[in-house]
C-alpha cells in the first residue's frame, strides 16, 4: 500500500495545476496512464482566454464582458457565478503563466498577443502560435519538475474506494510491472479529461476513453449535463485532426462547393466566428443539402490569408496539412467535417472543485461545475482546466489542513484491489468470447450513429437498446494475448465499461432532454425550452439503472434570452 | 495490398532476446503506421506493445524505428515508404521494456539536470512581462520540440558516452537561456560547460536529420557553446555572478 496526502489522477492541465497550487508541505502525486507531457492537453491550438484588453481592437474589453460571452455561449445553461469567477481569475492566471516560462506569443510593445475566436466580442483569446496547448502543459510541467513532485507514470486507475460518503484512495493497474497496486490517500482529485473516443470521429487522443468519469460514477456520484458533446466544426477531413479555430479567428472562410460562403445564411453577423455548436450544425446542413464536397465535407480556405501569416501564425496548422494530407493550406483550401471534440457535462463539483463524496475533486473536462452549459467557447477549456485545476489542488489541501480526513481505512482499498486481481485472473482464463476492440468499434459507430451533432428521440432510445447488447456481449469478453505488462488490451478492457455508462447517460440525458439547447439538438424539438428546461441533469448510478434528477441553473445576472449572432 | 511486417518482439525476464515476428497485414488508404501497428494489434495479435496517443505528431509518444529511420510512427505515411517488408523496432540508446517501448529514464534525467523552467527574477509583473515578438521569435524554433526522444536515440555521442546529456536536453536548456524573462545564473549553465554537455556534440546533425517536428537541436548546442565562451570570459573578468 502506497500512501500520499493528497493523489491526483491525470497529467494533463488540470492535473499539473492542481499539483502546482496544492500545499508543499502534503504529501503530493499525480497519478497518470501516460507520462505527463504526452497527455491530451498538448493537442489544443489555438489559446486561451482572458479579458486582458491588450488588442487595440479591445480597449474596453473586461471579464464582465468574458462572463457575459461565455453565458450566451452556453445557452444559458453555464452556472453565471461561476462563470464569473473564471473570467475574473483569467486574467491573474495569465500573468502568472507568463511569469512561469509560456512563451506567449506578443504585441508591438511587448504585451500579450490577443486573437478574435468564436462567440467573442473582443480579440479575447491568448496565445503561442497555434502551439498554445502544448506549451502550457509543457510549462506546467516544468513547473512540477521544479517543485520536485512526485509523479507515477503508466499506471491505469482502475476504480475509485469510497466507503460511507469518503474516498479513501484508488486501485490502480500499473502497466511497467503489471501488478494491481493500492493507494491510500486523504484526498483525491481527478483531472482524467474527456471522453472522446466514444465517438467513431473525434479530434481526441486515442486514450480519451473518459474513464475517470465513469469511476466517480460507480463510486456513487452523479455525473451533470452529459447529453451537451462538443462537435468542432473543423476537424481535417478522413483523419478528423484539429484544425484550429485560431484559423477562422485569423480570417479563414468556410465555402460549400457552390463557392460560398455560406455562413452568411445562417449568422451574418458572426460569420465564421460564431460559436461552435452553430458553425457544425451549419457545415452539417450544408453537407446535407449537397452543398458539400463528395457529400462529406466543406473548405476551409486560409489562401487569402497569405503564406507570411499562415507561417507565422498557423505554422502548426501548415504542418498537419502538408504531414496528414499531403496539402499546403497556402495553396489549397483545407478540407474540413465537424467531429466529437469535448465533454461540456462531467463529474458534479461545485466551484471549490468539491463533490458530494468527501475528499473527492475533479477538475477540467473531466468535472462539470458548470462553466460551460450547453456549448464551450474556444478558449475557454484551456483557462477552465487551469484555473478550476488550481482551485481543486487548493481544496483538497483545505480539507486536509483542517482536519476533514477521518483516517485511513486501507483494508477497504486492499479489498478492492484483490477484487480486481481475481477479475483479470478470471478473463485471463477464458479462451474464447468477444474481442474488446470489436465491442469498442461497435460502440463508437452506435454513439455517432444515435447521438451525433442532429438527434432524435426515435434515435437515442435505438442507441440505449444497442448499448444493452453491448452491455451482454461485454460479460464474455476475453484477452486473446498471455501479456500482463503493457497490456493495453486488459487497459481497454477496462475502460470500457466505464464507457459505456457514458454513453447510457448521454443518451438517456439527451433522450428525456425534450428541446435544443447549445449542442443538444433534437429535430422534433427545434426550440430552446426555458420554462421546462432551463436545469442541469443529473444521472446517478444504482443497482436498477441509472437514476435522473435535475437541479437548477444559478442565472441571478442574465436573463436568457434568444442566442442571435 | 497485403504487406509483410517485421516487428521486434521482447518481453524479458520472459523471453532471453528480443527476436522479429512477422505479420501480413493489409492497410487502408490513408493509413499511417501508427494506424497499421493498431491494426495489427487489434485484427491479429493484442499482445504487441507500444505508446501512442495524440496521432497528430504533438504529444511524442510513438517515436520508433521504421525501416532503419527513427520517426513518429504516427506521422509516417504507409505509403511513402514503399517498401514490400516494413521492419518496426523500438528506438535505439534506450533499453527496451516491451517490444517497441523503451525505458526513457536517461532522456527525462538529462532533462530535468538543465533545470529546465523559466528562472525569472522577482515575482509576476503586474501586467506580465514586457517582450518584444521579434525576441519571442528566437525562441519558437525550440519550443516546437515534443520530447520524443527522437534526437536523443540518434545521437552517436550517447550510443557512445553514457554522460552525454544529448541534444533534447540542450536544446531546451538554449531555448530558456535565450529567453528575454530568464536570468539564471551563470553557473546554470557552466553545468553543461563540459564534455557531458554542451562540448561532447560531435556536430554531426544526426539530431536535426531526425527531428520529426523539425527542430535544430544543433543550432541550440552552438548557441550554448557562443554564449558559454562569451559568458565564461565576462565571468572571469568579475562582470557577471
Amino acid at each position: 500500500m502506497v500512501s500520499h496526502d493528497i493523489l491526483i489522477v491525470g497529467g494533463g492541465l488540470a492535473g499539473l495545476a492542481a499539483a502546482l497550487t496544492s500545499d508543499p508541505k502534503l504529501n503530493v502525486a499525480v497519478l497518470s496512464k501516460v507520462h505527463p507531457i504526452r497527455s491530451h492537453s498538448v493537442a489544443a491550438q489555438g489559446g486561451i482566454n482572458a479579458a486582458l484588453a491588450n488588442s487595440p481592437d479591445a480597449k474596453d474589453d473586461s471579464w464582465e464582458k468574458h462572463a457575459f460571452d461565455t453565458i450566451k455561449g452556453s445557452d444559458y445553461l453555464a452556472d453565471q457565478d461561476a462563470v464569473e469567477l473564471m473570467c475574473q481569475l483569467a486574467i491573474p492566471t495569465m500573468y502568472e503563466l507568463d511569469h512561469w516560462g509560456v512563451p506567449f506569443s506578443r504585441f508591438p510593445g511587448g504585451v500579450i498577443a490577443q486573437r478574435p475566436f468564436g462567440g467573442a466580442a473582443y480579440p479575447r483569446t491568448c496565445y503561442a502560435q497555434d502551439r498554445t496547448g502544448q506549451v502550457l502543459l509543457h510549462t506546467l510541467y516544468e513547473q512540477c519538475v521544479k517543485k520536485g513532485i512526485k509523479f507515477y507514470d503508466e499506471l491505469l486507475v482502475t476504480s475509485l474506494v469510497v466507503q460511507d460518503g469518503r474516498c479513501l484512495g484508488l486501485v490502480a493497474y500499473d502497466m511497467g510491472s503489471g501488478e494491481i497496486r493500492s493507494f491510500s490517500a486523504k484526498a483525491v482529485i481527478f483531472g482524467t479529461g474527456g471522453y472522446g473516443r466514444i465517438y467513431k470521429l473525434s479530434t481526441n487522443s486515442y486514450i480519451n476513453f473518459g474513464s475517470g468519469i465513469g469511476m466517480a460514477y460507480r463510486a456513487g456520484i452523479p455525473l451533470k449535463d452529459l447529453e451537451f458533446v462538443q462537435f468542432h466544426p473543423t476537424t481535417l477531413y478522413g483523419k478528423n485532426i484539429l484544425i484550429t479555430e485560431a484559423a477562422r479567428g485569423e480570417g479563414g472562410y468556410l465555402v460549400n462547393n457552390k463557392g460560398r460562403r455560406f455562413m452568411e445564411d445562417y449568422t451574418p453577423t458572426a460569420m465564421e466566428l460564431a460559436p461552435r455548436d452553430i458553425v457544425s450544425r451549419s457545415i452539417t446542413t450544408e453537407i446535407l443539402k449537397g452543398n458539400g464536397f463528395e457529400n462529406a465535407y466543406v473548405h476551409l480556405d486560409l489562401r487569402h490569408l497569405g503564406r507570411e501569416k499562415i507561417e507565422k501564425r498557423l505554422p502548426g496548422i501548415q504542418e498537419i496539412c502538408i504531414n496528414f494530407y499531403g496539402i499546403d493550406p497556402v495553396d489549397t483550401p483545407i478540407p474540413i467535417q465537424p467531429a466529437q471534440h469535448y465533454s461540456m457535462g462531467g463529474i458534479d463539483v461545485d466551484q471549490d472543485c468539491a463533490s458530494p463524496i468527501k475528499g473527492f475533486y475533479a477538475a477540467g473536462e473531466c468535472a462539470c461545475v458548470s462553466v460551460h452549459g450547453a456549448n464551450r467557447l474556444g478558449g475557454n477549456s484551456l483557462l477552465e482546466a487551469i484555473v478550476f485545476g488550481k482551485i481543486a489542488g487548493a481544496s483538497a489541501s483545505k480539507f486536509i489542513n483542517g482536519g476533514g480526513f477521518a483516517g485511513p481505512r486501507d483494508a477497504d482499498i486492499t479489498a478492492e484491489a484483490k477484487n480486481l486481481n481475481d477479475r483479470f485472473e478470471s478473463i485471463r482464463k477464458r479462451d474464447k468470447g468477444h474481442n474488446v476492440y470489436q465491442l469498442l468499434n461497435d460502440l463508437k459507430i452506435l454513439m455517432s450513429e444515435k447521438a451525433g451533432i442532429f438527434r432524435d428521440g426515435k434515435q437515442l432510445q435505438e442507441g440505449l437498446d444497442g448499448l444493452a447488447g453491448l452491455r451482454e456481449a461485454y460479460k464474455d469478453a476475453y484477452i486473446y494475448g498471455s501479456c500482463t505488462r503493457f497490456c493495453q488490451e486488459f487497459v481497454t478492457l477496462v475502460e470500457f465499461a466505464y464507457m459505456m455508462d457514458l454513453a447510457e447517460a448521454i443518451l438517456l440525458g439527451g433522450l428525456k432532454r425534450t428541446e435544443s439547447r447549445g449542442s443538444h439538438s433534437r429535430t422534433e424539438f427545434p426550440k430552446r425550452d426555458d420554462v421546462s428546461w432551463l436545469k442541469h441533469t443529473l444521472v446517478s448510478y444504482s443497482d436498477k439503472g441509472p437514476v435522473l434528477t435535475y437541479r437548477t441553473v444559478n442565472v441571478d445576472k442574465y436573463k436568457p434570452q434568444e442566442r442571435k449572432y | 495490398m497485403s504487406t509483410k511486417f517485421k516487428i521486434l518482439r521482447f518481453d524479458p525476464p520472459k523471453d532471453e532476446r528480443p527476436h522479429f515476428q512477422e505479420y501480413i497485414h493489409t492497410p487502408k488508404p490513408g493509413d499511417s503506421m501508427l494506424e497499421v501497428l493498431k491494426g495489427i494489434r487489434d485484427q491479429q495479435d493484442p499482445s504487441i506493445s507500444f505508446r501512442y496517443n495524440c496521432r497528430a505528431a504533438v504529444c511524442g509518444s510513438c517515436a520508433m524505428t521504421i525501416n532503419g529511420t527513427i520517426c513518429l510512427s504516427c506521422k509516417t505515411q504507409f505509403e511513402a515508404l514503399k517498401t514490400d517488408v516494413v521492419v518496426i523496432e523500438p528506438l535505439p540508446n534506450l533499453e527496451i521494456i516491451k517490444d517497441l517501448i523503451v525505458d526513457f529514464k536517461p532522456f527525462w534525467e538529462a532533462y530535468n539536470y538543465i533545470m529546465p523552467y523559466l528562472q525569472p527574477e522577482g515575482e509576476a509583473p503586474p501586467k506580465g512581462h514586457c517582450v518584444e515578438e521579434k525576441d519571442m521569435e528566437r525562441v519558437y524554433p525550440f519550443i516546437t520540440c515534443i520530447l520524443c526522444g527522437s534526437c536523443y536515440a540518434a545521437c552517436p555521442v550517447v550510443t557512445r558516452d553514457g554522460r552525454y546529456i544529448g541534444p533534447a536536453a540542450l536544446a531546451k536548456l538554449y531555448r530558456f537561456a535565450i529567453d528575454p524573462r530568464d536570468k539564471r545564473p551563470w553557473s546554470a549553465l557552466a553545468k553543461v560547460d563540459n564534455p557531458a554537455g554542451v562540448w561532447g556534440c560531435d556536430t554531426v546533425f544526426r539530431c536535426n536529420d531526425v527531428c520529426p517536428k523539425d527542430v535544430r537541436p544543433t543550432d541550440g548546442i552552438e548557441g550554448l557553446r557562443r554564449k558559454m565562451v562569451v559568458d565564461r570570459s565576462k565571468h572571469l573578468f568579475g562582470r557577471k555572478k
